[in-house]
């Protein structure tokens, strides 16, 4: 007798507990939500009937705020999107505006980048995966991989001393070459991290009791799926293998051989199988990048965009305006309208900018991978039972920054 | 499979609707195409349905707001995705201030619910035939559409600020 078996009987059963229906706040402070937002659930018993989504309750308006910011002021507004992988909204967004003003930029440049946001998917991915295990009462698997966690944000720290909203890059580049520290960092991180991944999980990917409560938690079809324009992870989960970078390369993402690993089930088992399995790949690109990294700088040549030295700037007049005119937010901005889109952590993050040529984005959206599938919510946990809704919330891994913008 | 150009989709589409791509561009390659907004919904359903084309997903909905351009102050414009011949397609339709509604797409795409929510929260453009058509991240008891550029960023009464340094006279 399977697990799996009982689950679907019990979204099947029609058989109440005593006949009354009771309305539970699930949030908006709740352990379990890892951020804010509210769901009214109906329950009988334990099982749910209906849920109903209030969202917005740390929506800061960035759409307008970056009407009224320069471009490079709006790097700092994406790290707020998904901040447990800044680095990737980040770059999104600096390729954005390179791709807007048709900036070429080096290809040593390019694998840097990869570097940085296949780390962040690391840590994006082993955050949202741990919390799974915490969600299922297993707190163990929690605390183990935040040593590796630090590690990558001590990469994070060398390249621009931030840890989590990291700001880091620039528009056209980077702000200094890996630094030896950084060198020794990720040789020594790429030499521990899968064995202690392996670790990790062993601890749940085959353990009777995290399978039992995960398989048939909160599953949903393909085809639900791409009709809510599910994207990311929580996609391919359902058998889907939809991946930005493989599609639509970026950044030199084609130079790299790496799998798209797809679920069959849609369920929270899969959800953490497949964010188990891009980690080993991740692990894989950051090799094959950081082998064949190539010479040459870790800048773009563009001055209009890209920050003069500071000993450039107090000793040469030419530095001097061209920092003048970035710091006051000058830069000429051709007119135009284009759409970039990354892979984050969650799925396809997309820019959608339109500028008039002014100072700052007439329009700017985001495309925030988990608004979109954040609605498909109540229809994956009707007929489960209220645990089974918590571990589905954490296997989606919705973040309130990128859910309410 | 070859695959298929920008100039081969849109001739399908203009084969298909011969008066109705009012305007076409491709900034950075991706077909952009003006469509009336009366048919909006006519048109995405026949490119999700279309054998060849099969346009299956729907990557984002935006609002746009042009005060200036009378008549069409407002943009709904739609982000399309053909994943069987990896094409992307936006879709532009403007709406006069006057008549601010356009037909919903939620019986397409399950997933345009929330950005349509979003699009209106935003911009108050309504969408007919939407199930459930509320504010979404603002608060409910707001009487405005806090997107429009004529509610400004800043502190009105502020003279540091002024709209000059950001580019704009008008806004």
């Amino acid at each position: 007798m399977s697990e799996l078996k009982t689950k679907e009987a019990f979204a099947q059963s029609s058989e109440t507990i005593d006949g009354n229906i009771a309305t539970i706040n699930f949030g908006p402070t709740h352990p379990s939500t890892h951020g804010i937002f509210q769901n009214v659930l109906k329950v009988d018993g334990e099982k749910i009937l209906s849920s109903e989504q209030t969202v917005g309750y740390i929506h800061r308006a960035f759409e307008k705020l970056s009407e009224r910011r320069p471009y490079n002021q709006i790097t700092p507004i994406t790290d707020r999107l998904n901040y447990c992988s800044s680095p990737i909204n980040n770059m999104g967004w600096e390729m954005t505006v390179e791709k807007l003003i048709g900036a070429e930029i080096p290809k040593r440049v390019q694998y840097m980048r990869v570097i940085i946001m296949e780390l962040a998917r690391i840590a994006d991915h082993l955050i949202c995966n741990s919390v799974i295990g915490v969600d299922a009462g297993a707190l163990t698997s929690f605390f183990y991989p935040f040593t590796e966690r630090e590690k990558i944000y001590e990469l994070y720290e060398e390249i621009c001393g931030a840890r989590l909203t990291t700001n880091i890059g620039r528009i056209g580049g980077f702000e200094r070459d890996f630094t030896p520290a950084f060198h020794t960092k990720l040789q020594s991180f790429l030499k521990t991290f899968p064995k202690a991944f392996e670790e990790f999980d062993s601890m749940l990917a085959r353990n009777r009791i995290f399978m039992d409560r995960t398989k048939g938690a909160g599953p949903i079809s393909a085809e639900r799926a791409l009709a809510y324009s599910f994207s990311g992870p929580n996609l391919r989960a359902t058998g889907v293998d939809y991946d930005v970078r493989a599609m639509h390369p970026y950044s030199s993402y084609e130079d790299f051989d790496f799998t798209i690993p797809v679920g069959v089930n849609g369920d929270t088992y899969d959800r953490f199988m497949v964010r188990q399995e891009e980690i080993r790949q991740s692990i894989r690109i950051i090799e094959q990048a950081y082998k064949n990294l190539p010479e040459g700088s870790y800048k773009a040549d563009l001055p209009d965009f890209y920050l003069p030295a500071k000993a450039d700037v107090y000793n040469n007049m030419e530095a001097l305006i061209y920092h003048f005119k970035i710091v006051m937010g000058e830069t000429e901005i051709p007119p135009g309208e284009v759409y970039h889109s990354v892979e984050g952590g969650n799925g396809e993050l997309g820019f959608y900018l339109i500028s008039d040529g002014g100072r700052t984005p007439y329009r700017l959206q985001f495309r925030r991978p988990c608004f979109i599938y954040y609605q498909a919510y109540p229809e994956m946990i009707t007929g489960m039972s209220i645990s089974d809704a918590v571990l589905t919330l954490s296997s989606m891994n919705v973040i309130a920054g990128e859910l309410d913008a | 499979m070859e695959k298929l150009n920008n100039e081969a989709i849109l001739n399908l589409i203009q084969g298909a609707f011969p008066n109705d791509v009012l305007f076409h561009e491709e900034p950075y390659g991706l077909l952009t195409m003006e469509v009336p907004a009366a048919k909006g919904h006519e048109i995405i359903e026949w490119l999700k349905n279309h054998e060849t084309l099969s346009v299956n997903y729907l990557t984002n909905i935006a609002g746009i707001h042009y005060p200036e351009d009378a008549g069409r102050e407002f943009a709904v414009v739609y982000q399309l995705h053909s994943w069987k011949n990896q094409f992307r397609l936006r879709l532009k339709c403007y709406l006069s201030k006057d008549a601010l509604s356009i037909a919903s797409i939620v019986d397409l795409f399950a997933g345009a619910n929330w950005m349509e929510r979003e699009t209106y929260d935003f911009f108050g453009i309504q969408f007919v035939g939407h199930p459930d058509l509320r504010r979404i991240l603002n608060e409910d008891s707001m009487d405005y559409f806090p997107m429009r550029k004529e509610y400004q960023l800043e502190d009105a009464t502020r003279e540091d600020k002024d709209d000059r340094y950001f580019g704009r006279n008008n806004l």
